[in-house]
């Protein structure tokens, strides 16, 4: 079962950046790419921690601000060269209300 | 005995659907069809072409009198339905009561109007129907009238194109950051604006109305940021809702629109509906292609005939004559999506297909629009393109190898681009150089023309001269391209960017045909610093292709917190700042306080949330941003001087403190950092500094190239000036000459050796006017530099940046 909560409107967002959500798995960074796309991933780079919400956004990925890893929104795999993965968590979008599941965040947190 | 169906709504899927009802061999119904407007059935798409005086509303009507006649259809227009009667069976009007079996409803949909001040005055209309059309076609034949449309979307162009077209002056106001931004991504926008503003058309996105102004009708619009627009006419074209009204007081099920399943069955099993009011499967549409087929469908449902719906892809074209542009399915970025982009400047060509799997999901067509339906064709047919992927973006009928060219851009500059700024050599005079005098060496071309013999950022524009003029007899040596989404380097690019005058990045990469559609985290920060440095007044700074520290204007830390800094001027303090900067430290329980080695007090670890907070503070006692984090001026850091010490010859702090008060905010290449030490003792360290001055009795030693980070290096000796005045201007000119023809990320010592130091000396110390000219750029740059983005953060600016968007998930947030 889903439990989508609505966590906020399409412009909200700024185009090629991000907003964070506070989950009790901890952050988790909210993406809108340039044509509009949304995307969530936790808001944390597994190579040093670096906050992924503040990295320069580029198509649909994202450039670590720490040291320039590039994740893709979508799958939450780094590209190129390194090699991690972050989680990624489903949102859904109706018009402009954006919705995340909070289901997957508590089971998470549970687990 | 004829059953009776009634039809509500005369538009446009109310029409096919009667004719398909009429294919039919037997008439099984009477049909009644009622239509709010006072005519019949039209095709109300081509109401722009009416609009602009291409075309009469004659030429667009679909169903003329004879034709319902033809058909025994009673018509009854000019007569709104207000109620139905699902029990009985009915349909309320003014003309009465109306009984039916079969009811359809097809009332299309109504313009949104946006809920501001003044949308009620006169003078203030929809894009919708004929009466629209009308009230636009007589407010525009007043001389001199001015029209605002609000909304850049399709409607909104076609009818603002129409109403330039007919002689007004218009200002499209736009939310978005590009226009059409449902169907086009930003570099197709950017070319589609172009293409307007070159029609007269003024346009300005990210505008937010404020309210429509005006006495007893529309006089003006007004925006959010204060700005005021005349209007003798103002057009909301923002979008539109379905028109469901009497459907909701019926009864029947309505979400956005009225729900039907794939017959176009309602959930009354004697109502169905089609058109614009319609919402099925979740989705509502408003381009007449799905409308069409669902009118097909009622036709066969309403005969007793199998036939379903489903959802299509829709394609979009603006209909405004001499603009191509095309744009269907779905272009977003993806990670397991590919793209491909062509762009041919010189022609105003873009294209960009987005592919998934080896199909076709999206396409963006701008300027050359002739392959339009055959993207659109395979997209909808999910065809295979792995085997014409090469080539595809050429089109269908392109046979054949070939490349985009990398020289189109250097090859469409006209003759009298500049190519060689520092010696005013343009275009046209190195091409007919090399053919006049025969030139096949690149060092042939600098003695003749001069051109790249100075700071030689213009050395790769000049070989590809050389190389279109002289064929592959020429062979340039290869320069390193920015990054992948180009093939130029960050010289050309420069120069390319002042040559062709371009002052967005989607010009940018339209007319320099970049290969991607958004650029990367490498291109786009080089590239919002050379429009920053290019036109600083007219070019808008954009947030989101800054690296996060000048984004948020404070340092960040392995652990995801940051460090600020204030400027410090010269390293000076007091009491009172230094008192403020405790109180600060206790209020936010900030862990560490460090004094850094350029002579500032820097306190790290604060919480991204508290930042406004923390500089709300530091403000107060008047601390401005010290810039740690900047591509820009750092610190200058300086010793005593003649103040108080027994050796120091001039006032360096003094000197130091207005050096960083003129220089402060301005951003630069890489970051700079300067020194002034009062004696040659040089207790400042200004000889491994950006830029130093050394005080001596007789004057300024201005020292340059310095550096003592990842490379250690000894400053080169400038030159001695006699005035503190003097001083100043050179450091200026110094600074304003490699902001404009440094790399990005290329500190001065490294840009200095490649351009020679002797070259900086003779540019800027001894050639007094052009010492002057950079000094006067400098200044006028700072004008809209010399802005504390602290103070502005605090004010409200991007305040989204420092709070997150929602909490979820927590405890008291699951009820
Ligand atoms: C705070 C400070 C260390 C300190 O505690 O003293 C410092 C801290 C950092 N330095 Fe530095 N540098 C500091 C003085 C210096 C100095 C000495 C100086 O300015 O007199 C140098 C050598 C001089 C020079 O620049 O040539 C210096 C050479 C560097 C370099 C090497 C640059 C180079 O081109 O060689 C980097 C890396 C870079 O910029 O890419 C760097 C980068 C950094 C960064 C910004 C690393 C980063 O990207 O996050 C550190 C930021 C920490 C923070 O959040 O504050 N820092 N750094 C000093 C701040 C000076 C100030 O008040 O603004
Ligand atoms: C200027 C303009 C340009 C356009 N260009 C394009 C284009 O290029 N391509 C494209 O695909 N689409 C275009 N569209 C959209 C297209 O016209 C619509 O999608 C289409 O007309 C919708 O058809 P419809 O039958 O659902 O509604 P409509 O054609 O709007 O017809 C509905 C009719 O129902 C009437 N009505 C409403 N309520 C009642 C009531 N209670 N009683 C009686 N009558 C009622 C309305 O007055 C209206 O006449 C354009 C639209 C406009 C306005
Ligand atoms: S030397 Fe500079 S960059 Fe290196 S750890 Fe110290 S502060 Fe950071
Ligand atoms: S923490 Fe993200 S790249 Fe190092």
């Amino acid at each position: 079962m889903n439990d989508w909560v609505e966590i906020g409107r399409l412009d909200d967002i700024p185009r090629r950046g991000a907003r964070c959500v506070e989950t009790p798995l901890g952050r988790v960074a909210v993406f809108r790419t340039a044509s509009d796309e949304v995307y969530a991933i936790e808001d944390r780079c597994p190579h040093r921690g670096g906050p992924l919400s503040q990295g320069i956004v580029h198509g649909a990925e994202v450039t670590c601000p720490l040291h320039n890893w590039v994740f893709s929104l979508e799958t939450g795999l780094a590209q190129g060269a390194d090699e991690g993965v972050v989680r990624t968590f489903a949102l859904k979008r109706e018009g402009e209300r954006i919705f995340m599941d909070a289901t997957t965040v508590l089971a998470m947190a549970a687990e | 005995m004829k059953r009776k169906l009634v039809v509500i709504g005369a538009g446009m899927a109310s029409g096919r659907m009667l004719e398909h009802l009429f294919e039919a061999e037997e008439q099984a119904f009477d049909v009644t069809l009622f239509g709010a407007e006072p005519r019949g059935n039209y095709n109300r798409i081509m109401l722009s072409p009416v609009l602009a005086g291409e075309k009469t509303f004659e030429e667009i009507v679909t169903h003329d009198a004879h034709w319902y006649a033809a058909h025994d259809v009673t018509c009854r227009f000019g007569e709104t339905v207000t109620r139905i009667d699902r029990q009985s069976k009915v349909v309320f009007s003014k003309g009465g009561e109306t009984p039916y079996d079969k009811l359809v409803i097809a009332t299309g949909s109504a313009p949104f109007i946006i809920p501001v001040a003044g949308r009620d005055l006169p003078g203030v209309m929809a894009f919708r129907d004929l009466d629209d059309v009308n009230a636009m076609v007589a407010a525009a034949e007043r001389p001199g009238a001015r029209a605002v449309v609000i909304g850049g979307g399709l409607l909104g162009l076609e009818a603002a194109a129409a109403l330039r077209a007919r002689g007004m002056e218009v200002v499209v106001l736009h939310l978005m950051g590009h226009l059409m931004e449902r169907q086009l991504d930003p570099a197709a926008g950017y070319l589609l604006q172009k293409e307007l503003e070159g029609r007269g058309i003024k346009i300005h996105t990210k505008a937010q109305t404020k309210a429509i102004l005006g006495e007893d009708r529309a006089e003006a619009v007004l925006l959010e940021d204060g700005t005021v627009y005349p209007a003798d006419l103002v057009v909301m074209a923002v979008g539109i809702r379905p028109e469901t009204r009497i459907a909701v007081d019926a009864g029947l099920d309505v979400e956005r629109g009225i729900v039907v399943n794939d017959q176009m069955v309602s959930s009354d099993p004697d109502i169905l509906a089609i058109g614009e009011c319609v919402e099925h499967e979740r989705i509502c549409y408003g381009l007449v292609a799905p409308l069409y087929d669902m009118a097909r469908v009622a036709a066969r449902t309403l005969r007793g005939m199998p036939a379903a719906f489903r959802p299509v892809e829709t394609a979009t074209q603006l209909k405004v004559t001499g603009v191509n542009l095309y744009s269907a399915g779905d272009f977003a970025d993806g990670e397991d999506r590919e793209e491909i982009v062509l762009r041919d400047a010189s022609a105003g060509i873009y294209k960009r297909l987005v592919l998934k799997d080896d199909r076709i999901l999206g396409a963006v067509l701008y300027g050359d629009t002739a392959d339009g339906a055959w993207f659109f064709d395979l997209l909808k047919k999910g065809t295979d393109v792995s085997q014409m992927r090469e080539t595809l973006i050429f089109g269908q009928a392109y046979q054949g190898g070939g490349e985009a060219d990398p020289m189109a851009a250097v090859a469409a500059l006209p003759d009298d681009a500049e190519i060689c700024g520092c010696n005013g050599v343009c275009k046209g005079k190195i091409v007919s150089t090399i053919r006049e005098k025969g030139l096949t060496a690149l060092d042939d071309v600098r003695a003749h023309t001069k051109a790249s013999s100075s700071c030689g950022t213009c050395t790769g524009l000049v070989e590809q001269l050389m190389k279109l003029t002289l064929g592959d007899a020429y062979n340039p040596t290869t320069v390193q391209p920015m990054c992948g989404c180009t093939d130029l380097g960050h010289d050309d690019v420069r120069r390319l960017i002042r040559a062709k005058k371009l002052k967005t990045i989607p010009a940018v990469m339209q007319e320099l045909e970049w290969k991607t559609s958004c650029g990367c985290a490498k291109c786009r920060p080089a590239l919002n610093y050379y429009l920053v440095c290019d036109w600083p007044d007219e070019y808008a700074d954009d947030y989101q292709s800054r690296f996060i520290n000048e984004r948020v204007h404070a340092n960040i830390q392995k652990d995801g917190t940051y460090s600020v800094v204030p400027r410090m001027w010269g390293g000076v303090t007091s009491a009172r700042e230094l008192r403020a900067i405790a109180d600060v430290v206790d209020k936010f329980n900030i862990p560490t306080v460090k004094v850094t080695g350029g002579q500032r007090i820097d306190m790290l670890g604060i919480r991204k949330e508290d930042l406004p907070a923390v500089w709300a503070e530091l403000g107060k006692a008047g601390f401005v941003s010290g810039h740690a984090y900047a591509k820009g001026l750092r610190t200058v850091k300086t010793c005593v001087g003649s103040d108080w010490c027994r050796f120091g010859t001039q006032d360096s702090t003094g000197l130091g403190i207005r050096i960083e008060k003129f220089m402060w905010g301005s951003w630069t290449p890489a970051k700079v950092k300067m020194a002034v030490s009062g004696c040659p003792r040089n207790c400042a360290e200004a000889t491994c500094k950006d830029v130093g001055v050394i005080c001596v009795d007789s004057g300024f030693e201005i020292h340059f190239a310095g550096a003592a980070g990842l490379d250690i290096k000894g400053t080169e000796k400038l030159g001695l000036v006699t005035s503190e005045d003097e001083a100043l201007e050179v450091i200026v000119a110094l600074v304003q000459m490699y902001r404009e023809q440094a790399r990005y990320l290329e500190r001065i010592y490294k840009w200095a050796k490649r351009v020679g130091y002797d070259e900086i000396r003779r540019q800027v110390l001894a050639d007094k006017a052009r010492r002057k000219e950079y000094f006067d750029r400098f200044v006028f740059s700072q004008k809209f530099a010399q802005v504390d983005p602290w103070s502005e953060r605090v004010s409200g600016r991007d305040k989204h940046e420092f709070k997150p968007m929602a909490a979820i998930g927590f405890p008291q947030a699951a009820e």
